[in-house]
């Protein structure tokens, strides 16, 4: 059976607080192909960025994955051992970040951080390791790479660094890269480079990749899937095209509807009324009735469960508008 | 929601529950600290009234040792005083010290902290570099100056009564640069945030803007500090004291008692400075253990919802 | 660009920022010799514009370009270094804090940070009062609990909510408390400081939606100071685009957006990522953003601009007026040439 890249099944992660156990994730499944690039979007405290880290089983405490699985290649990751885990974790996996900063050491040279990272994972001589370095930054379009690499973090511009990061997250020939939020913090004309990068090298490179943002338009740009997450859950998933266009959930809609930019100037937005519960007191029934619109007493009382709608591509969760 | 609901419900009162150093010291603090103030009601003698006092009952040793004496359960000093009562007027006196000296460090220190703090430039060097100097001077050879100063001025008489200001200043002149460093740093931190600029748009002066807005928002640290200068306090008193330039002996505070006892150790009193000297480690290690945990709680790098 | 026909209006204000420290950190030794060098960010360099009563004005550009810088400076939080600010016709750079009292009452600013906008120690009622009873001493305490009572109701907080602390609301909540803030003294002047940078899309549309409620009800002027285009699109009325300090185009939204002049104008709308359009082909800008602090001379944009010739090198393009009305400062512009 030729299997998926990654496959996520049914994955739930809690934090153990001093009142008893918080569901951040709650359930979700997705998977992702060679070459495939999913879009995780939600408003902050969806889970989105806990999503990546549990992939990758790096959350921190007082979180734990509670249930479910996580499937790469056909190894599951559940499974593995700290020190497998490690070796998963950089050699088929890469995170990015939104904070350059947080990958880069702002006290060592590009090029020795870059060297550690090939020497922590592969059996390379110096000079064979710098050359790797070289090449990824050469693949990542940083000018002068010769010169860069012997430069320190802070003499570089913040687009600069968000490339040298990519670089470092390319160096050991990853299956999966997960950014996070990686063009948040950055300039528009910066963004739209980092996240062309991105998708040409999924292209090249034979990658898949999990973008983390809430920004839909970029997702729009870069990827083929969306998943829409919401208070821990995903709330509409299926071909990015088709959920731009037509969006089915709620939420979605309103979603979409609140992007200045798409209507008509000067216009009021269309707006979800209220906000995102926090984790704490996620409402009974679907998580998001208080605010919809087209709630019914069935929404207060059940959870609607993530169906396909419109045959296998589209899922939502949505008692209304998903029959 | 009222304030004692909200205290209930806050994160401070929730790890203070949860941490037995800290309820511990807390409540040993304020036990000291009650005992020493109620210390004429509680007290078995007034050791400030000489009528009490019978030159034949000096140097009795504990109650529990053969020689020793019901009525004087820890022993009696050298001039017959019972020596628990001593010690609970001795931490009296030490604690109002500790706590004047404190509040007059904070009071120096603030002002100049905040002060130094948003006005910046010229103003801000000048005052952080007296408060460098300041620092730099140790503050004992202050006290034996200062103290030597008003021995002369004031006679030996006169400066009995006045001994105990005069260690509150003496104390709180030597230590505000601490204040004034905190303040300042936390002051630089919240100048620049974007209420004080909306404060500033709205027009108030900086008198408004220092005293309302920003001070406030510094307090955080200047509590935390608070604590551990209080034990500070206390124990220069009890240095001050113990070299003969703080409180004299017939008003003694727990350093004069070590003080006077020592003499009297190698003759066999050793109770005489043991007990006063236990007291003291006691009592501001307890101070020192709250105020790491209150350092711990405040930290907002450190808070965990 | 007359003077006075406008609510405000700048002419020529420029700012700059000393951050050469003291006295020892501005020594350097070189070829022997110490010479006492000045490090000056020039954040805002000759910047002039007129905001009609009644219109949005919104300054883009990116992180760096003096848009903050220019928003603060027109309030009178930093002096200018020069230049002249005017409100309704009368100079107000010059007047001490005391003249400025009158002001202050009609220009109002809301800030980024939901975070670091509201005093943490404050009640929403004391947030609130704070401004009325500075500026109106005699007004009666019913009156002001009135006043809070009815903008909370305006910005769609409920109002038993006045004896909560910042810290009790959500980021959206705070920026609504922000917004009454500015509203309290009923202002006629309102500088945005990139009010929606912080925000979740959803509660961004509420508070945009909001910020339009409060300029038809009254009557608002707002400078709108931001980075993201798509809210410039949607809010604007008229957009100032800046570069490294320097106003490169003004138009109005539409002719902005439908017939952009300015090369460096066009590159920056290119890259805006639009919903649903796939491999939009944006205009690649080589280098990097000099330095606020090493201008490069002529124009600013030549060293990553494509149409740049030997005359941009050297010589400052001028902010000329063209047919449209709009405003742009580009050689090439001006020759034909683009």
């Amino acid at each position: 059976m030729v299997g998926h890249l990654l496959e996520v099944k049914d994955l739930e992660v809690k934090f153990a607080l001093r009142f008893g156990d918080l569901t951040a994730i709650d359930g979700i499944s997705f998977i992702l192909d060679k070459k495939e690039k999913l879009g995780l979007v939600g408003e902050s405290g969806a889970g989105k960025s806990v999503t990546g880290f549990s992939i990758i089983n790096l959350i921190s405490k007082p979180g734990y994955i509670s249930g479910g699985s996580v499937t790469l290649d056909g190894v599951k990751l559940n499974d593995l051992t700290d020190s497998e885990m490690r070796e998963i974790r950089g050699n088929k996996i890469s995170m990015i970040f939104q904070d350059p900063m947080m990958t880069l050491n702002p006290v060592l040279t590009i090029a020795t951080q870059m060297t550690e990272t090939v020497h922590a994972h592969r059996n390379v001589s110096k000079n064979d390791a710098m050359d790797i370095a070289l090449d990824k930054l050469k693949k990542v379009y940083i000018p002068s790479p010769e010169k860069r690499l012997f430069q320190y973090p802070h003499e570089c511009s913040g687009g600069m660094r968000q490339r040298i990061v990519v670089a470092i997250a390319l160096l050991t020939n990853p299956a999966l890269i997960i950014a996070d939020e990686p063009t948040t913090a950055l300039d528009v004309t910066i963004q739209a480079g980092i996240t062309d990068l991105l998708s040409e090298l999924c292209e090249t490179d034979d990658m898949g990749l999990i973008l983390i943002t809430h920004d839909l338009a970029v997702v729009s740009q870069v990827t083929e899937k969306i998943a829409v997450m919401y208070a821990g859950k995903i709330i509409e998933t299926g071909l990015t095209e088709d959920i731009i266009k037509n969006p089915r959930h709620p939420y979605t809609q309103g979603l979409i509807g609140s992007i200045p930019g798409t209507q008509e100037m000067g216009k009021r937005l269309t707006q979800i009324k209220g906000m995102m519960p926090t984790l704490t007191d996620i409402p009974k029934g679907c998580a998001f009735h208080p605010r919809c619109d087209i709630g019914e007493q069935i929404c207060r009382e059940t959870t609607p469960l993530l169906e396909s709608v419109d045959g296998e591509k589209r899922l939502i969760a949505c008692h209304i508008a998903g029959v | 929601m009222n304030t004692w609901q909200r205290f209930n419900n806050s994160y401070f009162f929730y790890s203070f529950k949860r941490d037995p150093v800290a309820i511990a010291s807390f409540t040993i603090f304020i036990f000291l600290v009650g005992i020493s103030f109620l210390a004429p009601v509680v007290a078995p003698f007034n050791p400030y009234d000489t009528s009490t006092i019978d030159i034949m009952d000096s140097e009795l040793p504990p109650n529990w040792m053969e020689e020793g004496d019901d009525r004087f359960i820890l022993g009696t000093d050298i001039q017959g005083r019972d020596l628990l009562s001593t010690m609970l007027y001795g931490l009296r006196t030490s604690v109002i010290i500790g706590i004047g000296a404190v509040l007059f460090q904070a009071f120096l220190g603030i002002i100049v902290g905040l002060t130094a703090g948003y006005l910046g430039g010229k103003i801000d060097a000048f005052l952080m570099r007296i408060a460098d100097i300041q620092f730099s001077i140790p503050y004992l050879i202050v006290a034996i100056i200062a103290s030597a100063v008003f021995q002369i001025a004031f006679g030996v008489d006169r400066f009995e009564a006045l001994a105990l200001p005069l260690l509150v200043i003496i104390i709180g002149i030597s230590e505000w640069p601490k204040y004034a460093r905190t303040v300042r740093a936390s002051v630089l931190g919240e100048r620049n945030k974007e209420y004080v600029e909306a404060a500033r748009v709205i027009g108030l002066n900086r008198r408004l803007i220092m005293y309302r807005h920003i001070l406030p928002n510094t307090m955080t640290p200047v509590l935390v500090i608070s604590t551990i200068q209080v034990a500070q306090a206390v124990m220069s008193e009890a240095a001050l004291s113990f070299l003969g330039l703080g409180m004299p002996i017939t008003k003694p505070s727990l350093g004069s008692l070590i003080n006077a006892g020592f003499e009297y150790v190698f003759s066999g009193s050793w109770w005489i400075t043991l007990f006063p000297g236990i007291l003291l480690v006691l009592f501001t290690l307890v101070i020192i253990l709250f105020g790491d945990w209150l350092r711990d709680v405040m930290n907002p790098k450190l808070y965990k919802g | 660009m007359e003077k006075n026909n406008g609510l405000l209006t700048i002419k020529n204000l420029t700012k700059h920022f000393d951050i050469s420290g003291g006295l020892l950190d501005q020594l350097s030794f070189s070829n022997g010799k110490i010479s006492r060098k000045r490090t000056v960010v020039k954040a805002v360099n000759d910047v002039s514009f007129s905001i009609q009563p009644g219109e949005t004005l919104s300054v883009v550009g990116e992180s760096g370009c003096g848009k903050s810088t220019l928003a603060r400076t027109v309030l009178g939080l930093y002096p200018p270094n020069s230049g002249e600010i005017y409100y309704r016709g009368d100079r107000i750079d010059t007047l001490s804090s005391k003249e400025m009292l009158p002001y202050r009452a009609k220009m109002q600013m809301i800030f980024q940070d939901p975070y670091a906008s509201l005093n943490p120690r404050m009640t929403v009622a004391r947030t609130l009062e704070e401004p009325v009873v500075f500026h109106n001493k005699s007004i009666s305490n019913d009156e002001v609990q009135k006043k809070v009572e009815d903008v909370m109701e305006q910005v769609g907080v409920d109002p038993k909510w006045v004896d909560r602390y910042p810290h009790e609301f959500s980021g959206g909540q705070r920026q609504r408390i922000s917004i009454a803030r500015a509203l309290m003294v009923d202002p006629e002047f309102v500088v945005a400081d990139e009010p929606v940078s912080a925000l979740d899309v959803s509660i961004q549309a509420q508070i945009l939606n909001l910020m339009m409620d409060a300029q038809e009800k009254r009557g608002l002027t707002y400078l709108f100071i931001t980075h993201d285009l798509s809210v410039v699109k949607h809010i604007s009325t008229r957009v100032a685009v800046m570069y490294l300090g320097t106003l490169c185009e003004l138009a109005t939204v539409r002719e902005l957006f439908d017939s952009r002049r300015h090369p460096y104008t066009k590159a920056l709308l290119s890259a805006i990522p639009i919903l649903g359009e796939r491999k939009p082909k944006h205009i690649k800008l080589k280098g990097e953003v000099p330095t606020p602090i090493n201008l490069p001379p002529g124009c600013i944009f030549h060293g990553r601009c494509e149409y740049v010739n030997d005359r941009c090198k050297e010589e400052k393009p001028k902010i000329r007026v063209l047919d449209s009305g709009a405003q742009v400062a580009c050689h090439a512009v001006e020759e034909g040439r683009i």
